[in-house]
């Protein structure tokens, strides 16, 4: 064999090595299956693409969780991981999943909104592959996922993303961005297809109120907070005042901007009677200048570069060594939707929310997130539910 | 799947075959024929669906 193949050999099998290392990594993270138990509070699970039947056999069809009360009142929809890198929303859908009881009305939990971003990652950034929550039975394991769909599931990206019906021209990124693409169209790009069915459920299911939970940086305005349109703006600022009052954490409002299109926090006011509301609660580990990107830092959310920055007041919250701990996110997001349900129900009593069972803020800062989880090895198979 | 997302998978498979067909034929230049793999890495994994 000569030098020069020598050579190649070698170089070849260094890419080999490189892409099956890398490519077994990311195949599994793609398929790894989160089981969810269905918890007493579940009357039916079906699919998302119940709603638009073209969602059928994709990667994007997901579950969503009915939790039907024993007397009739309003509807209210739960829904988590829009962006799948913000994974305090589907610990807070999970927590609702698995423990409430619905005495009046119904509620509908979507806990993976943007499945195919679920199983997507970022390898640039050096994002960690999965996160695990301690539970009193042992780790609960989640994949971490990203903001937009993977390619694989939507390909390729326009110069321009063209908002639909709206025309209002967004970046290329945001037409796998399933807070970009409402309202959505039945026959649209996938993520689209994904926002219409949505859209669909609401219209069909006579939704009342649409709560979107989300995280954003430390560093950006738009945090530890709720957007709502103004015809939900009563209801928020009454959530609001009363969260600082009773139980001490801060989450102002934020008024949905008319000229931006395609968040849900706009669309589904515009498009549907029912109220939207998105909830954002920091998460550090998405600010950019931050140390690595470990799942520490997603859990606990200490970084010293964020600690120096907030000395020199360049961030949007009160941040100390203490950091923003994963059970202080999800702890705020579930006092939010059950002050939202309850200031509802005193706005329209014919259609009123009551959710029982689920923690406030306090209880999961104490207990901890894994404290409300239920262990799939114990539950019966029928109510486990893999997402 | 979409027909444009099929055309991409074949550009995508071309410039595979370009890139494979160019580390064969370089003949003294290591870095260029190492580099030639690098760049064929992303490639290969969306053609087989992985990433």
């Amino acid at each position: 064999m000569s030098r020069e193949w020598i050579l190649k050999t070698l170089y070849i099998l260094i890419f080999v090595f490189v892409t099956v290392i890398s490519g077994v990594q990311f195949y599994n993270h793609r398929h790894y299956e989160v089981p969810m138990v269905a918890g007493p509070g579940v009357t039916k699970v079906v699919k998302l693409s119940d709603y638009n039947k073209s969602l059928k056999g994709t990667i994007a069809d997901t579950n969503v969780f009915f939790l039907e009360g024993k007397e009739p009142g309003g509807k209210a929809l739960l829904f988590a991981n829009t962006h799948s890198n913000e994974p305090a929303a589907i610990l807070t859908a999970l927590i609702f999943i698995e423990n409430a009881q619905v005495n009046k009305g119904t509620l509908i939990v979507i806990p993976q909104f943007n499945n195919s971003a679920g199983r997507n990652t970022k390898p640039g950034d050096g994002y960690p592959l999965y996160f695990e929550i301690p539970t009193p039975w042992g780790g609960k394991k989640f994949r971490m996922g990203n903001r937009n769909a993977s390619p694989l599931d939507q390909w390729p990206d326009p110069d321009v993303y063209v908002h639909y019906p709206d025309r209002q021209l967004l970046s290329y990124l945001d037409v796998r961005n399933t807070n970009r693409t409402w309202p959505g169209r039945a026959n649209g790009p996938l993520m689209e297809k994904v926002t219409f069915a949505a859209m669909q459920l609401i219209k069909q299911e006579k939704v009342d109120v649409a709560i979107d939970i989300h995280g954003a940086e430390t560093m950006f305005p738009v945090t530890n907070c709720i957007v709502v349109p103004q015809k939900a703006m009563r209801i928020a600022t009454m959530v609001s005042l009363k969260a600082k009052a009773m139980e001490g954490f801060e989450n102002h409002v934020e008024p949905s901007p008319k000229g931006f299109r395609g968040l849900s926090h706009r669309e589904i006011g515009d498009f549907s009677d029912a109220l939207p509301f998105l909830l954002e609660a920091p998460i550090p580990f998405l600010d950019q200048p931050t140390g690595p990107k470990t799942v520490e830092l997603l859990l606990q959310g200490k970084d010293p570069f964020l600690l120096s920055l907030s000395k020199q007041k360049k961030l949007f919250v009160p941040y100390d060594e203490a950091g923003w701990p994963m059970e202080n996110r999800v702890g705020q997001h579930c006092s939010v939707i059950l002050r939202i349900f309850k200031e509802f129900s005193k706005k329209a009593s014919d259609r009123a929310i009551e959710v029982s069972q689920v923690p406030w803020y306090a209880e999961v800062v104490k207990n901890g997130v894994g404290f409300y989880y239920r262990n799939p090895d114990e539950a019966k198979k029928e109510k486990i539910y893999f997402n | 799947m979409p027909i444009v997302m099929i055309l991409y998978y074949v550009i995508s498979i071309f410039l595979a075959a370009m890139l494979l067909w160019n580390f064969v034929r370089e003949k003294k230049n290591k870095e260029e024929m190492f580099l030639y793999l690098i760049v064929l890495i992303p490639l290969v994994l969306r053609i087989f669906r992985i990433r």
